[in-house]
């Protein structure tokens, strides 16, 4: 019984491992190729025999990559700032206000997640020229400040919150945002956390919106920039540029998750667990 | 605005390379969703072993499904290059001829779907994993006292147990290679022939290539009611299963 157990554990540890290599292989190789010279790529081999920083340093003299770095993160700390004050106000008002309409609204915010996002993708971009938002940061920013994913999660955690914590605090003569902000979020400190990377992540990697909304380099997000990169042509004779871009692109998100693992995997799962 | 009435839907029963992207979208996830349904779910059993480490071998799942699909994209582009690619090499070691893996039309759209089933499948072996860790441990007792083989603990407890986790990860796949775009804007530009054209790249490409900005906008909307009826079908199909 003994014996045949730990075969049985021995193999699994064998098809997890193979597993994981499958997944992580990719990307050390990734960060090994971005080191070398551009004769050596193809070889596929993990460590470079001669490393070196040519490839970001062309990378940074041939494309404004570290203006999008900047682009990037200003547009998502942007974004996750306000789905953070968006989601918690409407998540409020809908957990712990009583007003007529209220169901209806609640109603109309679901449904909007339902619809696929290629029935909007169109009539948003027409908007954004309407307003004269292309090739301005509002069209990074404005539209994904309100999500309804986040208010869901938020009236959720309000919800689960005594009606007595609110209670006290307006007897302390705190008025609706106080109450919100000062005693609420800190009992909700995870649903925070959540929709925070969420949030981040999903700004962080977005590609198709800003490829349809801007087109002025000096503004254009990394992943934008690096696809242009790297479909546009210009990187053909220059492999090792392209890596060093997705790898300069990649970490930030796999350093944070390095340190925030378990956020990170609870996170996602929560999107997929809802309803 | 003026209004035209229904002619922008003749125009798209008629347009070949609306159909044809659409098709290569549901070649797409027939390879998708079965090879990510049995690889999440078989990863997801493995963790659920009490085995060691399994914290690290789940973030190592999880690493491709925070990073950006362009970087997925560019990474696999190596992977899967005709004369250089790991890939190929595995191939022509084993002593096969090489293979176009993006090159060829009838094999591309199917290496995409690889590809993005390696990108997504980390989310869905966690989703998997919550959902085996609700079916209680004493009916897994009961059934080995009975003398069920472990197979048939899987099928006859386990796959019953977690069918709303099937449901929900056939839904959410569904709705991802639906919204497939990055990848074939990226490797193949849609090509060869139009093989790996997707419904969302050819959207885009009516708006901002063609600028045909309401015909795009008939596509969406129409490509967008067909994602809602085949999830509605794949809701029917397996609740009738339970």
């Amino acid at each position: 019984m003994k014996k045949k157990f730990s075969i049985g554990k021995w193999l699994m540890y064998v098809a997890l491992t193979v597993a994981a290599l499958s997944f992580i292989y990719p990307f050390i190789w990734m960060i090994g190729a971005s080191l070398a010279p551009l004769h050596e790529i193809g070889n596929m081999t993990l460590f470079p025999k001669n490393p070196t920083l040519g490839n970001f340093k062309s990378m940074f003299e041939k494309i404004p990559i570290g203006r999008s770095l900047f682009n990037s993160l200003f547009v998502a700390i942007m974004s996750t700032a306000l789905v953070m004050l968006t989601g918690s106000m409407v998540g409020y008002a809908l957990a712990k206000m009583k007003f007529r309409g209220r169901e209806l609204i609640f109603f109309i915010i679901v449904f909007t997640m339902s619809l696929p996002f290629q029935i909007t993708l169109i009539p948003n971009y027409i908007t954004m020229v309407n307003l004269r938002w292309v090739d301005t940061f509002l069209a990074l920013i404005v539209p994904f400040s309100v999500n309804a994913f986040a208010i869901l999660m938020f009236r959720q955690a309000f919800q689960g919150l005594p009606q007595a914590l609110i209670d006290a605090a307006r007897m302390d003569g705190c008025n609706e945002l106080q109450i919100v902000f000062k005693i609420l979020w800190p009992n909700i400190k995870p649903t925070l956390v959540t929709i925070a990377i969420l949030t981040f992540i999903g700004c962080w990697n977005e590609v198709l919106w800003p490829l349809i909304v801007i087109r002025d380099e000096k503004l254009m997000t990394m992943p934008q920039l690096v696809t242009l990169f790297s479909v546009g042509g210009r990187a053909d004779s220059q492999l090792g540029v392209k890596i060093a871009a997705a790898v300069l692109l990649a970490l930030p998100v796999m350093i944070a998750f390095l340190f925030l693992q378990k956020h990170f995997i609870q996170s996602m799962a929560s999107t997929g667990l809802k309803d | 605005m003026k209004f035209i009435g229904v002619d922008n839907y003749t125009r798209l029963f008629h347009d070949r390379l609306f159909w044809t992207s659409v098709l290569n979208t549901l070649k797409f996830l027939l390879l998708h969703i079965p090879l990510q349904l049995v690889v999440a779910l078989f990863l997801a059993v493995l963790l659920n072993q009490k085995l060691k480490a399994v914290s690290f071998f789940r973030a190592s799942f999880f690493m491709p499904v925070i990073v950006s699909g362009v970087v997925v994209t560019i990474l696999w582009q190596q992977l899967l290059g005709y004369d250089t690619g790991i890939i190929n090499r595995g191939v022509t070691a084993l002593g096969f001829s090489k293979v176009g893996w993006l090159v060829d039309p009838d094999i591309a759209i199917y290496s995409i779907a690889v590809m993005a089933t390696w990108k997504n499948v980390g989310l869905y072996v966690i989703l998997f994993l919550v959902g085996l860790q609700t079916v209680p441990t004493q009916y897994y007792e009961a059934a080995k006292l009975e003398g069920a083989t472990r197979w048939q603990q899987f099928y006859h407890i386990t796959l019953p147990m977690i069918n709303p986790t099937v449901f929900m990860v056939v839904i959410l796949s569904t709705i991802g290679g639906f919204s497939l775009f990055i990848e074939p804007y990226i490797m193949t530009g849609g090509g060869p022939l139009n093989k790996t054209l997707s419904g969302v790249l050819y959207i885009y490409k009516q708006a901002f290539q063609y600028y045909n900005m309401g015909y795009s906008a008939t596509l969406g909307f129409f490509y967008a009611s067909m994602i809602m009826l085949v999830v509605v079908i794949q809701k029917k199909v397996i609740e009738k299963e339970v």
